[in-house]
């Protein structure tokens, strides 16, 4: 078997006295579309931000194409991070820039690509969205939540990523908002024949990005498998979140801590 | 013993407190120093600093100097020196009340806006997605704010001070009727460069403290629209403090009799 894009070995996080990843293991293969599934404050951000480094887990391994991360140096970092596009739960666009600004940030700054071919790029990159060009000279806030996750999309894929994250791509937008993201990300995920990992507790979109899903339960992958056997996974677990239901394994902490 | 163990406590958190600021200073600083700067946004907080502070440090400056001039008078006229004024005018301005305001001033004003900037930015995951755009925050973010800070407070001490000067001028010739051109004589006859020098270090520190704390406080605010209001008091409180320490210090350095 090849390497792994990304493979997470034994990776643990806490915050004070919580533990928040208790023994993440995962791999993601090139090429594949990856969906994790899993109830809310489950450690799925944390998750993605320990890969990305953003934050540094407490123990464990976490490898890209083969290469250890967790110590990596801040240049090391800043090169290693090229390779990664992500699209926040927020879509955390700079709302001291213009639109176009923030899609053609990764170029201008990181790339040291002239503004007026990345402003070019940005406005193609918009339209890739979905998006007119009048938007880019729009300010993030004149956006609707919808559109800030188009802008947010194009931004990710502006540098051409060999690697996309989505957090909660669909979460707080209408079901039929919801489904033109969903559409949008498996397009672009194809065009740019990238590896895919997405994040979501929305079983619609999950179905119609995966490959393979996998559930993070208590701060474990507690599933993996394809994203056609996710409605017979013999897992109760599963069973429970892909139907939604109240009574099941998964205790909901109704009380607080 | 659970009054020594509260007070090893606190006295763990000042430490992990002081090592972290230290670390996000050292950090900032070496990224000030090396390429690639942004000038772009050192020149936005530049204007931010320099241009936008002017009317209220002016208006801070004008009616200081005025009130020094008027206050002086009433004292000094019990024993007959009045025609000191103008000399203490000049001093208490450059030497401490121009940049002492104007930095307290401009706490209120930057230190404030920086720290709900970046807070913001760090609450809602503007700071990580800078990250995973190859740019790193410090540098980004935080070193053009320093460079600005430590800028554009001398400069702007520099208005003060004549502004300052002309209040006391203005109560000095139109109130308290002395002759204009021997207030002016005065005013030059015992200036020497390092009233005016020790003032624009001042300002240069005081101008590096507001950026720093406006930066740091913002940078590790958490949990929110009250996580954010949290750093912006801290930041304005924790530079006003230390721009009274520092005051002290370099007030100290230069002015300690031998
Ligand atoms: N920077 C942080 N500091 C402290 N606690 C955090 C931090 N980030 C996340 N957490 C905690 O970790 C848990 C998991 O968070 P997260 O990964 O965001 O959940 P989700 O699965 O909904 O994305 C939450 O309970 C959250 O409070
Ligand atoms: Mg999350």
């Amino acid at each position: 078997m090849s390497t792994p894009k990304i493979a997470l070995k034994n990776v643990t996080k806490h915050f004070g006295p919580k533990k928040v990843l208790n023994g993440i293991d995962l791999e993601v293969a090139k090429g594949e579309s990856l969906v994790v599934i899993g109830g809310s404050g489950t450690g799925k951000s944390v998750m993605l931000k320990s890969i990305l480094g953003l934050l540094t887990p407490d123990s464990g391994s976490i490898q890209v194409d083969g290469q250890e991360t967790t110590r990596l140096r801040s240049r090391e970092r800043e090169k290693l991070l090229h390779k990664f596009g992500m699209l926040f739960q927020g879509a955390a666009l700079f709302d001291s820039l213009k639109v176009w600004e923030n899609v053609a940030f990764g170029l201008i700054q990181g790339a040291h690509m002239p503004r007026a071919q990345a402003k070019e790029i940005a406005v193609a990159k918009l339209g890739a969205v979905g998006l007119t060009p009048d938007v880019a000279e729009l300010s993030p806030s004149e956006l609707s939540g919808g559109m800030q996750k188009r802008v947010g999309l194009a931004r990710a894929i502006a540098d051409e990523p060999e690697i996309i994250f989505f957090d909660e791509p669909t979460t707080g937008l209408d079901p039929i908002m919801a489904d033109v993201i969903n559409e949008l990300i498996v397009q672009c995920v194809k065009d740019l024949g990238a590896t895919a990992v997405t994040i979501t507790h929305d079983m619609a979109s999950a179905r119609k990005i995966a490959d393979r899903i996998a559930m993070i339960y208590q701060g474990r992958i507690i599933w993996t498998g394809h994203a056609r056997d996710i409605d017979d996974s013999g897992n109760a677990y599963v069973d429970q979140f892909v139907h939604g239901r109240a009574d099941g394994p998964i205790k909901m902490q109704i009380k607080a801590l | 013993m659970g009054f020594l163990a509260a007070t090893g406590r606190a006295f763990l958190i000042f430490l992990e407190a002081t090592g972290r600021l230290a670390l996000f200073t050292g950090s900032a600083l070496s990224h000030c120093v090396r390429p690639p700067l942004y000038p772009r946004q050192i020149l936005r907080q530049m204007i931010d600093i320099g241009y936008y502070s002017l009317p209220v440090v002016g208006l801070t400056a004008l009616f200081t100097g005025m009130v020094l001039a008027l206050q002086s008078y009433s004292g000094f006229s019990r024993f007959q020196a009045e025609g000191a004024i103008a000399t203490v005018v000049v001093l208490s301005i450059t030497r401490e009340l121009g940049p002492v305001l104007a930095g307290l001033m401009v706490a209120g004003r930057i230190g404030a806006a920086m720290a709900a900037e970046i807070g913001t930015m760090r609450v809602t995951e503007q700071i990580d997605a800078l990250s995973t755009l190859s740019t790193n925050p410090h540098k980004y973010l935080v070193a053009p704010r320093l460079i600005a800070g430590l800028t554009m407070v001398p400069l702007l001490v520099i208005v003060a001070d004549i502004i300052g000067v002309f209040g006391g001028f203005l109560v000095g010739v139109y109130r308290l009727d002395f002759n204009a051109a021997s207030y002016i004589n005065r005013t030059w006859e015992f200036l020497q460069p390092v009233d005016v020098i020790s003032g624009l270090v001042k300002a240069a520190i005081f101008g590096f403290l507001i950026a720093l704390m406006g930066c740091y406080h913002g940078y590790h605010s958490k949990g929110g629209a009250q996580g954010v209001g949290a750093a912006t008091t801290n930041a304005v409180v924790s530079a006003s403090i230390m721009i009274l320490v520092w005051n002290y210090l370099i007030t100290g350095l230069f002015f300690s009799t031998k």
